[in-house]
């Protein structure tokens, strides 16, 4: 897993409550069956005038001005500021692909839906909490600023502005930690295989019609 | 010893380790797999040299992308009319015959969504631990399972592991008590909750849906309900073991028989919440206080009676519910103000892990039966959520009524409740659709999609616009 420590960017809006993963990655992209190339279809029905499909070149499409994320002071953003409940909807961990593809290192919302923030971390995309005021705070600071950009550190989970607000953020002390050292979760459950095979054997004896059955 | 809850129950019982910083290890029983959410865990098992840690847990199923026109389903993959959906399930195919997990291929009687699926074969059974790359695993809860969504990394996870690192969830609890009055169905029920509750309400949350309506509910009417949780926001819903759990597993094809299923019902009644257990949350609703529901924003929380109107930027409590509701008016092309029942639809979509099962078919066809689909509507799809279920519906005779009545009768798969495969809405279409989401895009870039309960979307199709199904004779 790529590792996350600490990170300087541009921020980019996206100014609106309950993002769905529908919007973020639509469905036909994920006909795919790879991991990447999802960064030209983030947030395509938002982003582009016409429809997407999959393997159309991106770069001829007309363009939605209207979206903030097209704005030329916006281009190059790696720190997307959201809203509250992002990334409800689907499982897909093609928005967090999407995302991470695109240039996002973090993302910062108030609050996030389970599974996408689950998934983010899979993918080296920290996904910060701050509260509603303090992303009002960045929000507004961002408005008024062109070139606004945000330090992330992980290790000290903080989010820090130029104009010299520190945010703290709170994560979950195993997620930080497989993140900060890029660690192998799948190498990391395999190393416990003899506490899995102890649990079988117990389960087994337990509840024999869960195993075996499936052929 | 303190009271459990249903939930706690199912934690415990799955525990392998719990870490210090709280992470736990938690054992997986079920692995469902399908042809969106596994060609990069298999590809990445594959580059770490990895082989699946056991076999006999998971199940595959093509059901996403596959298409649900008779003529292209019957010449199966190799006919798959656009190419990168036929790779897609092509490669499930090809990871399945080469690990050795067992899949119901395309066109094989077993076939289905897999939430319609695992449960009609007896693949999932009460107090299993459920997972599968897709939200609407929580359908698998209606059995007392503890299921749920993973992303993909985490199929890989399962795949390799058996178990994923996760944390407890809290605990809640939705009670309706009371009588649900004639047409209001375990839909309108779930709608209803959420347009309570709101899309975020059960986030971090495991639900426990719980009361008299739900004890009088049918396990495929608990299946409607578990499945849309994942709306109100909870990754898991679930409903506890009766005599109706029990009675349903009996006799499917991978439920223990004889002296092995009783020992299962032994373990299988446990798994209820103890009268003192403790929830974080309570919710309660009245079921008399529930009328057909209808979406009329582009959230599932923005839903209210099909009697009702659609609401006005005034009627908003704070900017951003006034700037979000702005923009679903926009979107959908409605008026705040407009009545519900004036929505004229252009399509409908009966089916979806939601509503495809064989009563939500039986209640459809109730109001096709000898009614014509109105001429202004295009296109009414019925699509049954799994070969059993076809097979079922067709041996009832209900694929006449449908077809009598003007509508098409299709292949079982996910179809236009994500719209991957051909079926979809095209730009500004209002669509009356029984599957679970009705964001931007989700049925076709541009579409409207309107959520509601099978009966309800029949009686759409034959009114042609959005219409109360209690007017309908022969509603229940």
């Amino acid at each position: 897993m790529k590792a996350f420590t600490e990170h300087r960017g541009l921020v980019g809006p996206m100014d609106r409550a309950n993002v769905d993963t529908d919007m973020i990655i639509p469905k036909q992209f994920l006909k795919s069956i790879k991991r990447s190339g999802f960064g030209p279809n983030l947030f395509d029905e938002l982003r582009y005038l016409d429809e997407g499909l999959p393997g159309k070149d991106c770069s001829n499409r007309p363009i939605n001005h209207d979206f903030p994320l097209n704005h030329a002071r916006y281009k190059g953003a790696s720190v997307l500021l959201a809203r509250k409940n992002f990334g409800c909807g689907s499982s897909r961990e093609h928005a967090p692909w999407a995302l991470e593809d695109y240039g996002f290192n973090v993302v910062i919302a108030p609050s996030y839906a389970d599974i996408f923030y689950n998934n983010c971390f899979k993918n080296g995309l920290l996904p910060v909490i701050l509260t509603e005021a303090q992303v009002d705070t960045l929000f507004d600071e961002l408005d008024l600023q062109e070139g606004y950009q945000l330090s992330v550190d992980l290790r000290a989970q903080t989010v820090s502005t130029d104009s010299g607000h520190v945010f703290s953020f709170t994560l979950d002390g195993f997620r930080k930690e497989c993140l900060l050292n890029g660690l192998d979760e799948i190498g990391l459950t395999l190393k416990e295989a003899a506490a899995i095979k102890r649990y079988e054997a117990n389960r087994a004896a337990q509840h024999p019609w869960v195993f075996g059955v499936i052929k | 010893m303190t009271d459990k809850t249903l939930y706690d129950k199912l934690w415990d019982m799955h525990l392998v380790k719990e870490n210090v910083d709280g992470s736990s290890l938690l054992y997986i029983d079920r692995h469902v797999l399908h042809e969106v959410t596994s060609p990069q865990a298999f590809e990445g098992l594959r580059l770490a040299g990895r082989l699946p840690w056991r076999l006999d847990t998971n199940i595959a199923t093509p059901d996403h992308n596959i298409s649900t026109d008779k003529v292209e389903r019957d010449a199966g993959v190799a006919g798959m009319v656009d190419e990168v959906s036929r790779i897609q399930v092509q490669t499930l195919d090809d990871n399945c015959d080469l690990y050795g997990i067992k899949e119901f291929k395309i066109n094989e009687m077993g076939q289905g969504i897999v939430h319609v699926m695992g449960p009609e074969l007896g693949v999932t059974m009460p107090g299993m631990t459920v997972v599968c790359g897709d939200s609407h695993t929580a359908t698998h809860g209606a059995l007392a399972c503890l299921a749920h969504g993973i992303g993909t990394s985490e199929v890989e996870h399962v795949l390799a592991t058996q178990c994923l690192v996760t944390k407890k969830m809290k605990n809640m609890r939705v009670t309706v008590n009371g009588t649900l009055g004639a047409g209001v169905t375990p839909k309108d029920v779930v709608l209803a909750i959420i347009g309570k509750i709101g899309t975020a309400g059960g986030n971090e949350h495991a639900i426990e849906f719980a009361g008299s309506v739900f004890r009088g509910m049918s396990i495929e009417g608990r299946m409607t309900v578990c499945n849309m949780a994942i709306e109100a926001g909870a990754r898991v819903g679930m409903v506890a073991v009766d005599d109706k759990t029990i009675d349903y597993c009996r006799g499917r094809q991978f439920v223990p028989q004889d002296k092995m299923f009783d020992q299962a019902v032994v373990y299988w009644e446990t798994l209820v919440s103890d009268v003192n257990s403790v929830f974080d949350i309570e919710v309660d609703l009245a079921a008399e206080s529930i009328a057909p529901q209808v979406t009329w924003g582009t959230s599932p929380e923005m839903v209210g009676a099909v009697t009702s109107f659609v609401p006005t930027l005034d009627q908003q409590p704070n900017e951003e519910k006034r700037k979000g509701l702005e923009r679903a008016l926009e979107y959908m092309g409605l008026q705040g103000g407009q009545a519900i029942e004036s929505i004229a639809v252009d399509r409908v979509f009966i089916g979806s892990c939601t509503n495809s099962r064989i009563e939500d078919m039986r209640a459809a066809a109730t109001i096709a039966k000898g009614r014509q689909v109105a001429a202004t509507v295009k296109q009414v799809l019925v699509v049954p959520g799994s070969q059993m279920v076809k097979a079922q519906a067709e041996a009832e005779g209900l694929d006449k009524i449908f077809i009598d009545a003007g509508m098409d009768w299709r292949e079982p798969g996910c179809s236009m409740c994500l719209a991957m495969n051909a079926d979809k809405l095209g730009a500004g279409e209002h669509c009356a659709s029984t599957s679970n989401r009705n964001f931007e895009g989700r049925q076709g870039s541009g579409g409207r999609t309107h959520l509601m309960s099978p009966a309800m979307a029949a009686a759409a199709a034959i009114a042609g616009h959005i219409t109360d199904v209690r007017t309908f004779s022969g509603a229940n």
